[in-house]
Order: structure tokens, then sequence, then C-alpha cells
């Protein structure tokens, strides 16, 4: 290292890291309280930062389409993201299908922000999800509760977004997926010591992490929602029920005014313990996006039940 | 260490390590409020760290927030996000109004005999995305991409952005800033700005081994391009608490 500046000599003064946990955790710190938003063009990415997203997530088509038109659903046209990046400043995110280390492989090579190993896509793997650490880009990944949440971190995801069930506009999902996770932690923190080995194997989750968590009362990553929120009003429920910011998929692009709605859900998520600025935001939005009662979906099309 | 400017900083902190003792008799001077913008972003890890301190950090939402507060932090997160949310909540308005020089036009309380200290301009400290808002322009304004950066434009800064590039440039390093610590800081830069131009008004407080400015007070106001909230060490924020004292 050569300095060519009269800095003051000192030895321990070391050559930067990069990809360290603190730069791949403190990226999703930086998004806290914010709107990540799906983004299928370049203008629909502008217009979501123009929205106030703080990123977005770059994909060829957003989950109701992945469940409208099936087929396999793979990582998207590397065309299509670098296209993406060039229209916004805000971090963008891709998502790998669960377990295809190469597409996380080329989203990283593509120079992505972070990378969504993600339920949404048809899973390249039915056993394994990537080995994440092995990575210098940082992941989000899908949890339905605390033990699930715990493995994808151990395996080294920097972000976790509860599931919802994604594609529905419907947030009953998303709700259940949230409070499984925040409900398991405080369940943790009401355990003496010598029951958390035995709450580790119930959970599937790595007893360091466990321990971890019963004392500090919080995941080691932050944790967003997502999977059917498609109003300023479902943005605020998951925010005050501990979600740290939120996902909307579908909910924005599908309705019929993608910048209001997009600007609302901002507002929304910012100030949701405010109701007088949540019906505000909540007025003359128009059509929201039509929703599925996820009751009534064979279990074949869940999304969420996909993730090991 | 050749301490510039800044002459009387030092004042009330000869006990040294101990964070923001309660005032004793020779200081009346009341413990600072530091209000933390929350619209978006890492506003809870600097709520943490003055908590540590023994100060008192309340999140800022709206322009009534600003009420009470002595000192603002705008925290890291995304700098178009809080911007546009600073506009469109009047905050950006309220802010420059608190900050300006001439104690700002004040209620009219009007009960003369008010014993309160003359209010003085607001202290601000902008990490990484607030250092860009706090700037007066951006390196790469004349660039296309992107929606529109509102700044507030309070200090004599010309930034960039990203200036590392994507996320996977994003690091780690310890740096000398010999006016805020006696040790190697610690400092995270996230997707981080760099100071490319700064005014005669600006005292550089810490740089990359490159040169490149990453740490600077102008008065009142403080930025870092970094984010000591990430870090266990808490020399900036006792810093900051200091400059709002001083």
């Amino acid at each position: 290292m050569t300095a060519t500046v009269p800095t003051p000599v000192d030895a321990s003064v070391d050559a930067p890291q990069t990809s360290t946990w603190t730069t791949k955790a403190g990226l999703a710190r930086m998004l806290k309280g914010g709107v990540i938003m799906d983004v299928v063009t370049p203008e629909q990415a502008r217009i979501a930062e123009e929205a106030g997203a703080t990123a977005v997530m770059a994909l060829e088509r957003v989950p109701s389409d992945i469940r409208a038109e099936g087929g396999v659903a793979r990582m998207s046209d590397p065309d299509l993201i670098t296209a993406i990046k060039e229209a916004v400043t805000i971090p963008v995110m891709a998502k790998a299908r669960i377990g295809h280390l190469v597409e996380a492989q080329v989203l990283e090579a593509l120079g992505v922000d972070y990378v969504d190993e993600s339920e949404v896509l048809t899973p390249a793997d039915d056993r394994y999800h990537i080995d994440k650490h092995a990575f210098r880009v940082p992941f989000v990944c899908g949890a339905r509760d605390l033990g699930e949440a715990l493995r994808r971190i151990g395996e080294g995801a920097a972000m976790i977004r509860s599931k919802g069930e994604a594609g529905t506009g419907n947030v009953v999902e998303a709700v259940r997926h949230l409070r499984e996770i925040t409900g398991g932690i405080r369940r943790l923190q009401t355990l003496p010591r010598e029951e958390l080995m035995t709450a580790a194997k119930e959970l599937g989750a790595p007893y360091g992490d466990v321990v971890r968590v019963a004392e500090t009362g919080s995941l080691p990553v932050v944790l967003f929602c997502a999977g059917g929120i498609a109003t300023p009003a479902d943005a605020a429920l998951v925010m005050q029920l501990g979600a740290e910011g939120v996902f909307v998929g579908s909910g924005i692009f599908k309705s019929g005014d993608p910048i209001r709605r997009g600007r609302a859900i901002v507002e929304a998520t910012t100030h949701f313990r405010d109701p007088e600025r949540v019906a505000a935001a909540s007025r003359g939005l128009g059509a929201a996006m039509p929703g599925l009662d996820v009751a009534k979906l064979p279990a074949a099309e869940l999304l969420a039940t996909r993730g090991w | 260490m050749s301490v510039t400017g800044v002459g009387q900083r030092v004042v009330g902190r000869d006990a040294g390590d101990d964070p923001v003792a309660v005032p004793t008799s020779p200081s009346p001077r009341p413990a600072p409020v530091v209000g933390v913008l929350a619209l978006q972003g890492a506003f809870a890890e600097h709520i943490a760290m003055f908590a540590g301190l023994g100060a008192e950090a309340r999140e800022v939402r709206t322009p009534e927030d600003l009420e009470g507060v002595d000192a603002l932090v705008i925290p890291g997160g995304e700098s178009t996000t809080i911007g546009k949310l600073l506009v469109r909540f009047g905050l950006d308005e309220a802010i420059r109004a608190r900050t300006a020089d001439p104690a700002p036009a004040a209620e009219p309380a009007a009960d003369g005999a008010s014993s309160e200290p003359a209010a003085r301009p607001l202290a601000v400290w902008g990490t990484c995305a607030g250092l860009i808002l706090l700037a007066r322009d951006l390196g790469d304004s004349g660039s296309t991409v992107g929606a529109p950066q509102p700044l507030l434009g309070l200090m004599d800064l010309r930034v960039r952005r990203n200036a590392f590039g994507t996320q996977l440039d994003s690091f780690e390093a310890n740096l000398l800033a010999p006016d805020v610590a006696d040790h190697p800081v610690p400092a995270v830069f996230i997707r981080a700005p760099v100071i490319e131009d700064a005014g005669p008004e600006v005292e550089v407080l810490a740089r990359l081994p490159d040169g490149r400015p990453v740490a600077a007070r102008q008065g009142r106001l403080l930025v870092t391009a970094f984010h000591p909230e990430l870090t266990p060490d808490p020399s900036f924020h006792r810093y900051f608490l200091d400059l709002v004292t001083a």
C-alpha cells in the first residue's frame, strides 16, 4: 500500500477488505424501513426509483405472471439485468433458483448488489440450498419460520424475508410467516439455557445461532416481509408486526396506477405507526391488483413450501 | 497529533473516556437531545450507539419531531429515497430553517424573560447517504442515470455517489482521524460516496490511504462517507456529541 498523502503512519491501518460479513449484512441495514420493488423493465425500474424504492428486484416476470403462465421459471436474461442496473442508482437485486449455484455465480459476475435465492423460481435442487458463504455478493433468502430463517443464515444469507405467498396479492401468508418468525424468537427468549439445544434440534437450526437469538431477541440479520403485500395498509401492518422493510412484487406494477401506489406504499412503510398518514397515502390509488384466495390454491401451486 | 481549527473542542472532556458525563456543577449545559432521521435506513443503529454513550436519541419523521432536538443525524440509507421523502414531508425546509445561522425565527412565544438558552443552529451529522444530502453538489450531476437527487446543500462539498462501484466493492478499513480518536477507527463503506472537492471552510478529518477525504466538518456540520454505527467503536458518536455541546 503506497500512501501518497501525509497521513500519520500507523502499522495497524491495513489494506481495505471487501465482501466482509459486515458489508454484506450492512447493505441490508441501509435498506431498512424501505420498499424493494419487483420490476421487469428499465422503465419500471425508473418508476420504482422515482416512487422512492430503496432497491429493485430485476426479473422477467412478476410472480403473478409466473403463477399464471406456469412452466419453469429461471434466472432472468443478463441483458435485462444489465439494462435495469444502468437505469437506476439504487441497488439492484436479482433472483437465482434454489440450489442453482451457477445462476448465482452469473448474477455475481453481472455485479448485482444482492442475490435472492428464491422460491418464486422453480427450484434447481430439491434437497440443498446454495453455500452462500462462498460468494462475494450477499444473499437474501425466504423463510416461513424461525428454523428455516436460521438454516438460511447458517448457509450465509445476509438478509431474510418472510416468504408469504408471492403473486397472490393476499397478505395472509405474509402475516403468518412473519408471526412464525417473530413468535419463534419470543419463545426462545423464554427458555432456560439447558432447553436451547433441544429447541435447536426441533427448529432444525444451528445451536450457536439459536443461543444468539435467545440472548439478543432478534435475528442476526435484517428481516423484511414479502409475498402478498398489495396496499399501503398491508405494508404498515407487517411493519407493525415487526418487519424491518417490505418487498412488493406484483402489487405495484399489476395495479391500476403503479407510480401513485408505489409512492403510497413507501410513505406507509415510513409512517407505519401513523394511521392518519397511512389513510392519506391510501386515498385515490385506483384498483389494487386482483387477489387470490390462498386457501383455494392447490398445494402444488404453493411457492412458499419450496425450501428445505 | 495536530488539531487544526476547532481549538476548544475538548472543553469539559478532561475525564477522557467517560462517555457524556452527566453535567455536574461547573458545566450547567443540559445534555443534548439527538434526533435521528428515521425516514429509512440504519437509524436504529445510531440510536443504540448514542444510548450506549448515555445520550438521549429519538426518531425524527416529521418537521414537528425536530422540535426539542439539539442535533440531527441523517443516517445511511438510500440517498434518493431519503431525499425524496425529506421533500415530500417538508423536512428539507424545516432542516434548512433550523441550521440557518441567525437563530431561526422561533415561535414568538413572547414571554420575554425566557431563561432558555439562545437557540443555536442545529448540529447535523450525515453518514453515507447523509453525506450526499448535506453536500451542495454532486460530481455526477451531469449523469442522466437514476431519479433526480434532492440535496440539502448545507456544506461546501462536491461528492460522488457510489464512488467505489457496486456492492461487491463495499469494504472495511481502519482510518486515522487524529482529531476524533487516538487510535485507528474502524470504518465500513457500503456503496459509499466520496468527497471530491471541499471548500475552504471545510476541515477534513479522515482520508483513505489514497488521499481521498471521507470525513469532514464545517462548523456544526459533520459528514462521514462510512458507517461508524455498524462498528463497536463510538469515537465518531462521541465526537459529534462534543460538537453539539461545544
